[in-house]
């Protein structure tokens, strides 16, 4: 093991890249499972085909990020149908919605990645653009500019969920049907359109940060697994459904991970995010900033 | 009375077809099925008496796989020991879970078993002595007496595992810790209120789904020649434990034995006619089809149909 403290900053540099990403691919999440409670175990799944859509779109020389924005809407009607199917088969059936719901989801997410692997097998995809493969050398440091797209990316995405949640009357609304549902029910609003609507986005989300996964990194089908860890890890360590928590986590996992990387090798890093959600589960459950 | 006849009657079935000069393919495709009786039975009494949702059967199982392979290239000790010792293991990871039971319920609970089975993973990927990520070959022993083949030996450990299995399921779920079980899958502050001793209960069944677990996992290595971690800790064994009680139904001990014997023949059919890919989304398709149109399973289905007439 080799240790200074200009490997460590680059580490920690790398990290707070890395970190951002991982807060824009959990942000979805965060409002899915964080604020309205859906067991959403296939998030990191839809992810994944945001990136293969990705992938063809971008194949007809769009702009990969650009071609994440345009499947935006499609992602969003997904997402939308999804919560319109899930709540009228479990939760509007009330009993039992635990395990069969989390079933449902689970099930879904194995949908989705063989549907993948069958539609363009289990080869690695990559995208093509300009900022791919180059790095900004900034003094000794070389950063990639792969990572300083997804940062830019991520933090214009989590500000804009943030200032979207708190200032506009719908993103209000989502709020409060986190918070109680029956009061909302008794100012005339409808929680499940609300939902519906929240849900939507989530999904829309996805997309986009679909499309980040694979500026990042080569992407396969079955990586929505590791990414059960990463996300979830955010989500949990944020405290269920805060953005800005979302974006603290992001950063503590992404230099974990990148810090990680650096002293032990590769092969140790799928083990950070995981151990990680474990240890914050133990001790505290709801978050740093939970509700 | 009746139930441990059919127990003898099937156990003695299968010994007899190992002893026949039934196809040897025969036994190689029934010994995965059988090991899916075995998990999806296990799964069932903390998944679906409890409702307790594990996705991380593959910790167990891995777990199981690597204890029996630690015995065998340690002490070259015989099958019946790693077996044991793979239950051992099983049942100390079970407690562990078990343990976060205090905390831990609903999707939180089932976020946290897919942590452990990545973080076991990532442990044996990054253990030397048992081949790290690429595993580890491992040479047979000579097959016992009465056996044509090392399969067909498996074949029978594994049935004796299964009934074992189906044998404390029904014995768990018609005492009156079933009875428990079932009251905190229903509502955990009512049963802890009306004096059922929850975590006692949840430990007891975490930890025997565990023993089940570990323990059909320690024939694999023995069974394919070889053990490395990718397929030992795979989630796909996470969601055919979970898929085949919901098919076959999670309230009775019949349950997942239906749905893995059904699961496990087709998947072992598609396996070789069409893909392995194909054999996944096999059950994640029937798996959500299930849990929606007939969320108690096929025994749920035939109750009904039973109960028109």
């Amino acid at each position: 093991m080799i240790f200074s403290f200009d490997l460590l900053f680059e580490a920690i540099l790398f990290g707070i890249l890395l970190g951002c990403f991982y807060a824009a691919v959990s942000i979805g999440l965060s409002v899915s499972f964080g604020l309205l409670d859906v067991p959403h175990v296939a998030h990191p799944a839809i992810m994944i085909l945001g990136s293969y859509c990705t992938y063809v779109v971008a194949a007809w020389g769009l702009d990969p990020i650009l071609s994440g924005v345009v499947l935006m809407p499609a992602f969003f009607v997904l997402g939308v149908l999804i919560y319109r199917f899930y709540y009228e088969t479990f939760e509007r059936r009330g009993s039992d919605a635990g395990v069969r719901g989390l079933a449902f989801f689970f099930g879904l997410a194995f949908i989705i990645e063989v549907g993948l692997i069958l539609g363009f097998g289990v080869d690695q995809r990559t995208v093509h653009a300009p900022y791919i493969g180059s790095s900004l050398a900034l003094g000794e440091y070389r950063i990639p500019y792969r990572m300083l797209v997804a940062f830019g990316v991520a933090l214009v995405l989590t500000f804009a969920l943030t200032l979207y949640l708190s200032k506009t009357f719908t993103g209000r609304a989502i709020k409060a049907v986190a918070q109680d549902e029956p009061a909302l029910r008794l100012m005339g609003a409808n929680p499940v359109r609300i939902k519906q609507w929240a849900f939507g986005i989530a999904t829309g989300v996805s997309a986009l940060a679909g499309a980040m996964l694979i500026i990042v990194g080569p992407v396969e089908p079955a990586l929505d697994r590791l990414y059960i860890g990463r996300t979830f890890c955010v989500v949990v360590l944020a405290g269920l459904g805060s953005m800005t928590g979302t974006l603290a986590a992001g950063l503590i996992l992404g230099v974990a991970e990148s810090i990680v990387l650096m002293m032990l090798g590769a092969s140790w890093a799928p083990a950070v995010a995981f151990g990680l959600l474990l240890v914050v589960l133990g001790i505290r459950p709801q978050g740093l900033f939970g509700r | 009375m009746k139930f441990w006849i059919g127990i003898a009657v099937v156990f003695l079935a299968a010994l007899g077809t190992a002893l026949s000069g039934a196809n040897e393919y025969f036994f190689y495709a029934g010994y995965v099925v059988l090991t899916f009786v075995v998990l999806a039975t296990a799964w069932n009494i903390l998944g679906g008496y409890a409702g307790y949702v594990n996705f991380g059967t593959g910790a167990f199982f891995g777990l199981g796989s690597y204890s029996a392979v630690v015995l065998f290239k340690a002490l070259s000790a015989p099958l019946a020991l790693q077996i044991v010792a793979a239950a051992a293991v099983g049942a100390a990871l079970g407690f562990g879970v078990g343990i976060m039971t205090l905390r831990l319920r609903g999707i939180f609970f089932a976020i946290a078993t897919v942590a452990i089975l990545f973080i076991m993973e990532t442990l044996m990927v990054n253990w030397r002595y048992v081949g790290g990520a690429t595993g580890l070959q491992l040479l047979r022993p000579e097959v016992i007496a009465p056996f044509p083949s090392y399969t067909r030996m498996l074949f029978v450990v594994m049935a004796f595992l299964a009934l074992l299995a189906i044998a404390i399921a029904r014995y768990v779920q018609i005492s009156w810790i079933g009875r428990g079980l079932r009251a905190i899958r229903d509502s955990e502050e009512a049963a802890e209120c009306s004096g059922v001793p929850t975590l006692r209960l949840k430990l007891f069944a975490c930890v025997v789904s565990g023993a089940l677990m570990g323990a059909a996992g320690a024939p694999m290595p023995m069974y394919l020649s070889f053990v490395e971690p990718a397929s030992s800790f795979s989630l796909n064994w996470g969601v055919s434990a979970l898929a085949m009680p919901m098919i076959g139904g999670t309230a009775h001990w019949i349950g997942p034995v239906v749905g893995a014997l059904l699961l496990g023949s087709i998947q072992q059919i598609v396996t070789v006619t069409i893909s392995n890919e194909i054999n996944v989304l096999v059950v994640g398709v029937l798996l959500v089809l299930f849990v929606v149109l007939a969320p108690d399973g096929i025994v749920g289905l035939f109750r009904k149909l039973v109960g028109r007439k």
